[in-house]
């Protein structure tokens, strides 16, 4: 039996832009990057900041604008999808209703050159790859939602392409089923050593998925990082909020010495890493979590009111009004007998907060 | 990349449409041969030397008809790409000059120089007299000019042209050269026909006097006299037919949607009457009601003993008929409007105090509006159209559409007048078109997404239910009376006068009988019957391919000009059947294109007539395959035209199965077009039947009519149930039709079969 083999290739885009016809700002707005061969790779963002656009842009179901794209080091910004080495999986799956899954897993291959035969077989190690060897003669309409999404990536993996591209792919799934599908994915890929790109909205799919993140917002890339990078270090305050929750604290930068920045935070003096930041006024991400809150009036904490205590099981969730404005902050310490209007003090423990660009 | 191109020294599609040029150029007869199309003894007869039947290049050897000459040289041009690339530049601006310049000059030469030389005077006064002259095109002039075209269309598209996609390129060219040629051409050529004066010039003021004609716009019967202007008529005609079929299609759509009623799935069966029945039975029905010896007539004449009169030809029998048939059209309208107000609006306002009254007066209504309004126009625009009931019960109440039949066929022969009523005409069913698209399309309140929301419509006020069921009830009788008189009187030997029953119509029309060489349809009816199924049968498929191809690049493909391209395919939904009619027998009865008294002709009409239903069938059931199917199967590889084939075709395939069906029924019912196209040996159903009723022989017509009607409702139930059953294993979510329906009887397949959603099996 044929066997699928891995096929990699880098992709690049050289200051892409695609303004759509009759739009009047550009859906995608000079964006470069560079994804690497075997990677996975996700396309994070908001809905329409362009992640979906740049996707097709790959696939070639879109021409850029202006600018360049590279598959492998080829140029291929003019050609049509029918000729670029790269296979698509839906959001919506879109496998073919008048044809059997293998009828669907072996269209590609027909156009491909293969002979039946080879492409029967070709199929057949396909359906494999993803457990449904005995699924060949049945019509999509009758496959769970799951199957359906594995005969789509089957379709896609047969035809060995240098770049294999996911839209949503999950989005379609409940919940629960969503985790076990993703890990899939994952593993195939790395077994294989695909360059993945994955484009999805939900933050969380993306932290457990990728190799790396590219953070778009607004038709620009507004971060790209692996995924410990985005959440520890989020470079502004887009990225800080939308991955993660973030507090957003205005502060103000007093001196910086080498690396480290002593910045003011109300009645505070934090030593941080200064991040190439000046002195001046700056913000700070906190993460909820990484606050801690204590009792009112301990060292090195700002005074607070709880405004709302929620209890949701396996955490509290606080509010705090402070002198900084609202404070919202998880607590794991679910007995701590905390009550709307008890007087507290929160205090930034040293990797906790961020400083980002005002 | 997958490595798939072929490296030659030319492309080989370039190869391929050079190849079929050069065939039509030095092949290939280039004049069209008198005994036809299909007719082959040219080959024996004197082939390829003698002028008549000599290829271009023969000709141009010969010295002959030296302004052929040029369309070889530039059908070689494409050589000089020999070893260049599809990518360079210079590949697509030559194919775009070559095939431009070779398509311009084809049709330039086809033009300029007729049966009788020169056909414009500045060429005479420029080249003096030519001395030569020339006949329509034939297969040869055919090939080299789809050459042309599709050169040109291969440079446009090596040029990026909609992503460089040379099958959806060529099919937009194909689809605008032969809308240009059919539809467009022939109009302009009978707006030219109208401004010509009698002395053959061109004359801007003789035009505008012929059109503002006191016979066009007389008033006198409001001032006493007898008679109004015949535009006035068909506008005051088209009006009332308006309005009634509005208010009577919105009683039957509220007695289906909103009472309860048990019987509503019968109720939509007769919508598929007016799809069956030729335009002009309901006029002989009424005939044999309301005429001079019609049932109803004589019997009120005799209980009162009053003078029977012909009181029904003109203004009311007109009105009648055409009420009953467009009344289907206005109910099919109007139950997706509506169905198509939300519910919860209604629920809002009764939990706001309204009484079902008020809820009904003060929200149901006035979103209904625009889906109304929609159905006044349809209804204006079928009244103008209409051909066959005016034709039998006119009278002395002149419309248009029958007045540009006599002023073609009368004692007149005058096609310059035919023609300026033709342009009134169409002026009135284009600005019709114009309102209900740009005006109404915009101001749609009904939302039809397939989902609907929660909640049930609320029942109407009992007493406006009870006045519903009353009159959707007496005018149901009545159709159903129309329909039964038709039947019964086909077995009557002479209406009115003896009523015995017979079957001697059915023998005269449709006797068959065997003699020593088998089977011998004696029957007078038959040769029209088999002539009707045949062009029915081969311009069904030719229709229904086109409306699909047309479809797909409406739904699936963006371009520049799209819109203009969307509305000039359109565009042929408003153009009344005898304004085609007449066009088409003054744009091809001369060279360039000499088609009158052959069958390609009555094709030609059908398709470009019924094109739109395919457009539609195909439009409504295309929007509904998710398109990330198209989009998925480019990923995998497959171009746009495999795309086409593989994956929409057969998703389309019942909407397929309806396009042909419905193209072909309408083939075999249309009457108004084609009344001006037959000929002795193309003679159609419809005008055999017309013919019948002028010389009064009523029997035989009604008796073939009924035939045609139980073929028609034979043919739509096979349909119905090849289409009901091809829907199965499919998800489908029942979609009600709203917003813009169609111009006329048929076009409503989407409808009429069910379509169903198709995504991609998400």
């Amino acid at each position: 039996m044929a066997e699928i083999r891995g096929n990699a290739a880098s992709v690049t885009f050289e200051n892409v832009t695609k303004t759509y016809p009759g739009a009047s700002t550009p859906a995608v707005d000079d964006i470069s990057l560079a994804i690497e061969a075997g990677k996975l790779v996700t396309l994070l963002g908001p809905s329409g900041c362009g992640k979906t656009t740049t996707l097709r842009m790959i696939a070639g179901l879109e021409m850029p604008s202006s600018g360049r794209i590279l598959i492998g080091g080829n140029d291929v910004t003019r050609l049509p999808a029918t000729d670029r080495d790269v296979s698509m999986v839906f959001q919506s799956y879109a496998l073919f209703p008048h044809m059997t899954v293998m009828e669907n897993v072996s269209y590609g291959l027909r156009f491909s050159g293969h002979d039946k035969k080879e492409a029967a077989s070709r199929a057949r190690a396909g359906l494999e790859l993803v457990g449904l060897t005995d699924f060949g003669a049945r019509l999509p309409s009758e496959l769970s939602g799951g199957q359906q999404q594995r005969v789509a990536v089957a379709r896609a993996l047969v035809l060995e392409p240098l770049v294999l591209l996911f839209d949503e792919p999950l989005s379609n799934l409940d919940a629960k089923l969503r985790r076990h599908v993703r890990e899939e994915i994952r593993e195939i890929q790395t077994k294989l050593g695909l360059t993945v790109v994955y484009v999805t909205h939900d933050q969380e799919e993306a932290l457990a998925v990728s190799d790396r993140i590219i953070v778009m917002n607004k038709a620009v890339v507004a971060q790209d990082g692996t995924p410990r990078e985005l959440y520890d270090a989020p470079a502004n305050a887009f990225v800080a909020d939308f991955i993660g929750e973030a507090n957003i604290l205005d502060c103000e930068v007093v001196a910086v010495q080498g690396d480290e920045a002593t910045v003011r935070l109300g009645t505070l003096a934090l030593k941080l890493p200064a991040r190439g930041h000046q002195a001046g006024p700056a913000k700070l991400a906190v993460r909820p979590s990484r606050i801690e809150i204590g009792p009112a009036g301990a060292p090195q904490t700002i005074a607070g009111t709880l405004a709302k205590v929620t209890y949701t099981g396996s955490h509290l969730e606080l509010v705090v009004a402070t002198a900084l404005g609202d404070v919202f902050v998880l607590s794991r310490n679910v007995d701590a007998p905390f009550q709307g209007g008890d007087a507290v003090g929160i205090g930034f423990p040293e990797r906790g907060p961020v400083l980002i660009k005002a | 990349m997958r490595f798939r191109q072929t490296r030659g020294p030319l492309e080989p599609i370039v190869v391929l449409w050079m190849a079929i040029g050069w065939v039509g150029f030095a092949l290939l007869p280039w004049y069209g041969i008198e005994d036809g199309f299909f007719g082959f003894s040219w080959l024996f007869d004197g082939y390829p030397v003698d002028s008549k039947f000599a290829p271009a290049l023969v000709l141009a050897l010969k010295g002959e008809k030296l302004w052929l000459a040029p369309l070889g040289f530039l059908l070689a041009a494409p050589l000089l790409l020999w070893g260049r690339n599809k990518s360079d530049p210079v590949f697509g601006r030559l194919l775009v000059i070559g095939g431009a310049a070779g398509f311009g000059w084809l049709l330039f030469q086809g033009f300029a120089i007729g049966l009788h030389g020169w056909q414009f005077s500045w060429l005479t006064s420029l080249f003096g007299d030519l001395g030569d002259r020339q006949f329509g095109m034939g297969y040869g002039a055919l090939l080299v000019s789809g050459a042309f075209l599709f050169l040109l269309t291969l440079g446009i598209a090596a040029r990026g042209a909609v992503g460089g996609d040379v099958f959806v390129v060529s099919s937009i060219g194909f689809v605008v050269a032969v809308v240009s040629i059919f539809i467009f051409m022939p109009i302009l050529m009978m707006l030219a026909n109208a401004m010509q004066t009698d002395d053959g010039g061109y004359s801007l003021v003789v035009f505008l006097a012929k059109l503002l004609s006191s016979r066009l716009w007389s008033l006198d019967c409001l001032a006493g006299g007898n008679r109004c202007g015949v535009a006035w008529n068909s506008l005051l005609l088209a009006v009332l037919v308006g309005l009634l079929t509005m208010f009577l299609g919105l009683v039957f759509a509220l007695v289906v949607t909103r009472t309860g009623f048990r019987y509503g799935k019968l109720l939509r069966a007769l919508t598929v009457l007016p799809i069956i029945t030729p335009a002009f039975v309901i006029g002989l029905a009424i005939i044999l009601l309301f005429g001079l010896s019609g049932a109803v007539t004589q019997s009120v004449a005799g209980v009162f003993g009053i003078q029977p009169t012909r009181w029904v030809y003109g203004l009311p029998g007109l009105l009648i008929a055409q009420v009953l048939a467009f009344t289907p059209i206005a109910f099919l309208v109007l139950i997706g409007v509506v169905e198509g107000v939300s519910p919860s609006m209604e629920e809002a306002s009764q939990t706001l105090r309204a009484s079902r009254w008020q809820t009904f007066w003060t929200v149901s209504l006035p979103l209904m509006r625009p889906g109304l309004a929609n159905a006044f126009l349809l209804g204006f625009i079928e009244s103008m159209a209409d051909f066959g009931n005016p034709l039998v019960l006119s009278g002395n109440y002149d419309v248009l559409s029958t007045e540009i039949f006599f002023a073609i066929v009368g004692a007149q022969n005058d096609a310059a007048l035919a023609a300026i009523l033709a342009l009134v005409l169409l002026g009135f069913t284009l600005g019709a078109f114009y309102a209900q698209r740009f005006w109404i399309g915009r101001r749609s309140y009904t939302t039809v997404t397939g989902k609907g929301d929660a909640g049930v419509h609320p029942r109407l006020p009992n007493g406006l239910t009870r006045a519903l069921y009353v009159i959707a009830g007496l005018w149901t009788a009545f159709t159903v009376l129309v329909y039964a008189v038709i039947f019964y009187g086909s077995f009557v030997r002479l209406w009115g006068v003896d009523q015995s029953l017979t079957l001697q119509h059915y023998k005269k029309a449709f006797a068959v009988s065997w003699n020593e060489f088998g089977i011998h349809w004696s029957g007078s009816a038959w040769s029209s019957f088999w002539t009707t199924m045949e062009i029915a049968l081969i311009s069904a498929p030719l229709t229904a391919g086109i409306g699909l191809l047309t479809a797909y690049l409406l739904v699936r493909q963006n371009f520049r000009g799209k819109n203009a391209f969307e509305f000039a395919t359109m565009l042929s939904f408003a153009i009344p059947g005898t304004v085609i009619g007449v066009s088409y027998i003054i744009a091809f009865n001369v060279p360039p294109i000499e088609l009158t008294g052959t069958g390609i002709i009555l094709v030609l009409s059908f398709i470009f007539r019924n094109m739109p239903v395919g457009v539609r069938a195909g439009v409504a059931s295309m929007s509904q395959i998710d398109r990330s199917l198209d989009e998925s199967s480019l990923t995998l590889g497959a171009n746009s035209w495999q795309t086409f084939r593989r994956v929409i075709l057969p998703l389309l395939r019942s909407a397929m199965l309806a396009a042909l069906v419905y193209s072909f029924v309408r083939a075999m019912t249309a009457i108004s077009a084609v009344i001006f196209l037959v000929s002795a040996r193309y003679d159609l159903s419809t005008s055999y039947i017309v013919g019948r009723v002028e010389n009064n022989e009523y029997g035989i017509a009604i008796a073939y009519s009924t035939v045609l009607i139980v073929v028609m409702l034979v043919v739509i139930g096979l349909m119905q149930l090849v289409v009901g059953s091809r829907n199965i294993g499919r998800r489908g979510i029942q979609k009600g039709d709203g917003g813009w329906s169609v111009r006329t009887n048929v076009s409503l397949p989407g409808t009429a079969s069910g379509p169903t959603t198709i995504v991609g099996a998400g």
